[in-house]
């Protein structure tokens, strides 16, 4: 089987319509992040409070917006996870630190949210869905529903572990009913929890605090990644080529990372540190493609040393087609796969991907080589206008010196 | 023309052995349930697919400086004392921002040499240096500064781990964090409770047997009129627990200034129960500690005594005898669970700095679970299309890349095995990444030869034209993406890191695989064919 045999379009002649096309991606991902939806930042880069909590009933979103509302917390975002009983608050830096508290009293959004929550809480009683294992054993240990002597330390926080490890891993972090327990632990003991528990129709499953500082930090980290990994390129490049690629390659790669963290922004997705670590990897993989026309411009540089650079550019990605579409529909079918299988957690990563194969793909063909041919056009009309090709001009020489 | 396949095969075969053993160790066997009981214990996973507790701290450095500073200025008093320099006051100007600082006002002229060598001497990590108006500035040198503030956060790592160790967590991580941020990372597995793991962590107790002279007090303003509104100058007032079986609420007490044992003259302590059967703490003293406390208790028989926890009055016991090295906290109404608690904290000593909490992160073991098996099953339907396309495209070839790939899979896990670097969920996504853009290299090189072909070489010649061409690229673009690996791996925290852990490996694999494993596959169907016979690609 073959797709692209012989493969002969004139990539430069479309010069416009790629310059074109990319003016308008990137131009409105700028001004998405300008003047709409700006740059979003994930958790780990603005701070704050995300709480995924988990409902045994489907859950009432006005309820829980009034809840959190009673307890003083206005400024928040409710997102259902769609599909499940699922819900994600999400508690900005301002409204964690808003009462005094500070770094110190970090977890105080989460725990106003659990309270706000547990709307039907008797007085005096423990919520067994929002308690950890070590809070069920302390509370064994001191009603002491077995009556067990010595070993009652060891015997009850095997208990307690065995409730939290039923409830978290065979019932996905929430129980409906006491009843539910009886399989699993001495009755008496589950007489004893309904006496000093009560079972709440949630339970909080996830929990993500990120504070002021770590999240300058980790911005700054950021920041600091990408741009030495374009020097890092920048550098590899001009000593493997000439500087001119090594630019064009920058070039392009800025362009694949502004069209992404665009599409971030058009669709108001938050960029968080696994974004960034997609947008890394985009960077490698966009160079990948940049480099394997390029390696192919050189050699034919120095079999076809009549022909027009632009000619050369434009066989060389003839050439090369094949394998660069190929490689992109395999890489994009292994990142669609991420996309579709890969979950919540993975979902801004593998659409990072997913966009960036495209868009890095396209660029290979359509920003950097270009940029060669255009630069050399400009040298040429500025310097000597006879000389088509004057930077391998001097390798022509060598060449031509050596034979 | 027939090649030597013989080392070739023994280096491809014993890379395979070596790290499948890597992936498995030696299975108990070979079962699917002892396998992935194998496979648990070579892969580390991360937090994100283990479910834990993890926790960014900064240590309060500069509270360790103070201390030193404090010290300081208590040996320049002394030592001005004793070499008769006149002064007006010692301070610290900026105790936050600049706790190695101190400065000394009104120094006369003609003690400026004493007072240099006074610093010299008792005083060597300290830079002296005049400024207007006869004051003077100590500040501490900026080696000693750097490594006081270092070994702050050692030593907290070092007290933190004691009593994590005692939560009985496995595998726990403790270590320094960010370059030169004084933070602390601690990540524990399976524990999801991290209120509980701060109330441990942090909790600073101060334990000190001072000798009670009045009390209890129902306010700090009755304590201080018994004394005519001034306090003896070697005592303290200081709150405590109400008597037990008392209605009012907090007390006070005058107790000595000077302690007769303190928190570092423990040997051990443990939860216990008083002569009432409530829960109380008891502990045995260290021998020196333990004949202070002897010559302590001796001197003051009938007298009382007062245990004081952080500056707390904890209990107050009339002294019956000469005690020696062992006593118990008891009163204060205390839980089993703070029994257990304080014995464990004072065990593990105080930290020498406070914490802030800059982060933290609990994942229930259940989301981690479902973010596994989402992964593996994006793996599986990622792999299985890549392999299924090469075969449909490229036929007897494609044969030769899916081994090539299967194989690089292999010594990607099989890294990981031998190198304990741990699995997260961005990682298996590297794992995913790592297969679509292995393949590239093994596209590279197909479609050269087949140009190769197509331009009317023989396939022997091909194959050797095409895997020559190749590689130069397949080197350039497997240096650009390991730049970026790196990079990210160094900036990286967490499951970033284990990311560009797994998509290094499987680069690194990759250019094994993709360039060696293959070609000797080609040469080997090669040798199989008659000459001029078609390759199947």
């Amino acid at each position: 089987m073959e797709f692209f045999r012989n493969a002969n379009i004139d990539f430069l002649g479309k010069k416009w319509y790629f310059i074109a096309f990319s003016l308008i991606f990137s131009t409105a991902g700028v001004l998405s992040m300008l003047f709409w939806h700006g740059i979003p930042l994930g958790i780990d880069f603005r701070g704050g409070t995300l709480v995924y909590v988990k409902y045994t009933h489907p859950p009432h979103e006005d309820s829980l917006r009034a809840a959190l509302d009673r307890v003083g917390l206005h400024n928040f975002r409710v997102q259902p996870l769609l599909g499940t009983n699922e819900e994600l608050i999400d508690l900005p830096q301002s409204e964690t630190t808003a009462v005094g508290g500070g770094e110190k009293a970090i977890d105080r959004g989460k725990t106003e949210i659990i309270h706000a929550l547990e709307t039907t809480a008797p007085a005096g009683k423990q919520d067994l869905n929002n308690s950890s294992g070590l809070a069920i054993s302390a509370y064994l240990m001191q009603a002491d529903p077995l009556h067990l002597g010595t070993d009652a330390q060891q015997r009850y926080s095997a208990i307690a572990q065995s409730i939290a490890n039923y409830r978290d891993k065979t019932k996905g972090g929430v129980l409906a009913s006491f009843d539910e327990l009886t399989g699993v632990v001495d009755p008496a003991v589950v007489a004893s929890l309904r006496d000093g528990f009560f079972l709440s129709d949630f339970g909080v499953y996830q929990v993500e605090i990120v504070g002021p500082q770590v999240g300058a930090q980790l911005r700054k980290q950021a920041i600091l990644a990408t741009v030495y990994s374009l020097v890092g390129m920048l550098v590899y490049l001009a000593f493997r080529f000439e500087w001119i690629y090594g630019v064009a390659a920058v070039i392009t790669v800025f362009h694949d990372t502004l069209i992404t963290v665009g599409a971030f922004s058009l669709t108001n997705k938050p960029i968080s540190l696994t974004v960034i670590a997609a947008i890394l990897t985009l960077i490698g993989y966009s160079n990948n493609d940049t480099i394997v026309v390029f390696d192919r411009i050189r050699e034919n540089l120095k079999l076809m040393r009549r022909e027009k650079l632009a000619d050369i550019v434009n066989r060389s990605i003839n050439q090369t087609l094949s394998r660069t579409i190929l490689t992109a529909g395999l890489t994009f079918l292994t990142v669609l796969a991420l996309f579709v299988f890969g979950g919540e957690v993975l979902h801004g990563f593998s659409f990072a991907l997913v966009i960036g194969i495209i868009i890095g793909t396209y660029s290979s063909i359509a920003i950097a080589a270009p940029i060669l041919v255009a630069y050399q056009d400009w040298r040429s009309g500025r310097n000597r206008p006879q000389a088509a090709v004057p930077a391998t001009a001097a390798r022509r020489e060598k060449a031509k010196a050596k034979a | 023309m027939k090649k030597d396949f013989g080392w070739k095969l023994i280096v491809i075969v014993g890379t395979l052995l070596v790290f499948v053993y890597g992936i498995f160790g030696m299975p108990g066997g070979v079962s699917g349930s002892a396998l992935l009981l194998a496979l648990e214990n070579r892969i580390h996973l991360g937090l994100d697919l283990k479910g834990g507790t993890h926790l960014i701290l900064q240590v309060q450095v500069n509270d360790a400086v103070n201390v030193d500073s404090d010290n300081a200025v208590e040996i320049l008093k002394a030592g001005m004392r004793t070499a008769k320099i006149n002064y007006a006051e010692i301070t610290k100007p900026d105790p936050a921002a600049h706790p190695e600082q101190i400065l000394i006002k009104g120094i006369p002229p003609q003690s400026s040499s004493d007072l240099r060598t006074l610093v010299q001497d008792k005083l060597p990590e300290y830079d002296a240096s005049s400024g207007a108006n006869n004051t003077w500035t100590l500040t501490m040198k900026p080696t000693v500064l750097t490594d006081t503030k270092t070994r702050a956060v050692s030593q907290a790592i070092e007290t933190i781990r004691n009593r994590i160790d005692q939560l009985g967590v496995s595998e726990p991580i403790i270590e320094e964090h960010g370059l030169g941020q004084y933070q602390i990372l601690v990540q524990l597995p399976g524990v999801d409770d991290p209120a509980r793991v701060k109330e441990v962590m942090q909790s600073t107790a101060m334990l000190e047997i001072k000798q009670e002279l009045g009390g209890p007090y129902p306010s700090q303003e009755a304590g201080l009129q018994d004394h005519g509104g001034q306090l003896p100058g070697d005592s303290i007032l200081l709150p405590g627990h109400a008597a037990p079986g008392s209605t009012e609420g907090q007390q006070w007490y005058i107790v000595s200034r000077v302690s007769a044992v303190r928190g570092k003259d423990l040997r051990d302590a443990q939860p216990s129960r008083d002569q009432n059967g409530q829960p109380s703490v008891s502990f045995t003293l260290s021998n020196e500690g333990g004949q202070r406390f002897f010559n302590f208790t001796s001197e003051h028989v009938n007298d009382s005594l007062a245990v004081v926890l952080d500056n707390k009055v904890q209990e107050v016991a009339n002294i019956k005898e000469p005690i020696r090295d062992r006593g118990e906290i008891s009163g204060g109404r205390m839980t089993e669970q703070q029994a257990k608690d304080l014995a464990l904290i004072l065990r593990s000593g105080a930290l020498p700095a406070g914490i802030n909490y800059l982060e933290e992160r609990t994942v229930g073991p259940s989301l981690g679970r479902d973010s596994i098996r989402a992964g593996v099953r994006a793996a599986i339907v990622g792999m299985a299309a890549v392999l299924i396309f090469m075969l449909v495209y490229y036929r007897g070839a494609g044969i030769n890349a899916d081994v090539a790939l299967i194989l690089n899979l292999i010594i990607l896990l099989g890294f990981l095995g031998f190198t304990g670097a741990t699995l997260t969920l961005p990682g298996i996504a590297g794992v995913i990444l790592t297969v679509g853009m292995g393949v590239d290299s093994n596209v590279l090189i197909f479609e050269r030869i087949r140009e190769e072909l197509r331009n009317g070489k023989t396939p022997p010649s091909a194959v050797e034209q095409g895997f020559h061409h190749a590689l130069t690229t397949i080197i350039d673009t497997h240096v650009t993406t390991i730049v970026s690996a790196i990079i990210l791996f160094l900036f990286g925290t967490g499951p970033v890191k284990g990311f560009a852990v797994t998509l290094s490996f499987g680069l690194f694999a990759n250019l094994f695989t993709a360039v060696f494993v293959s070609r000797v596959i080609f040469d080997w169907v090669l040798s199989h064919k008659r000459v001029g016979e078609a390759l199947s690609i």
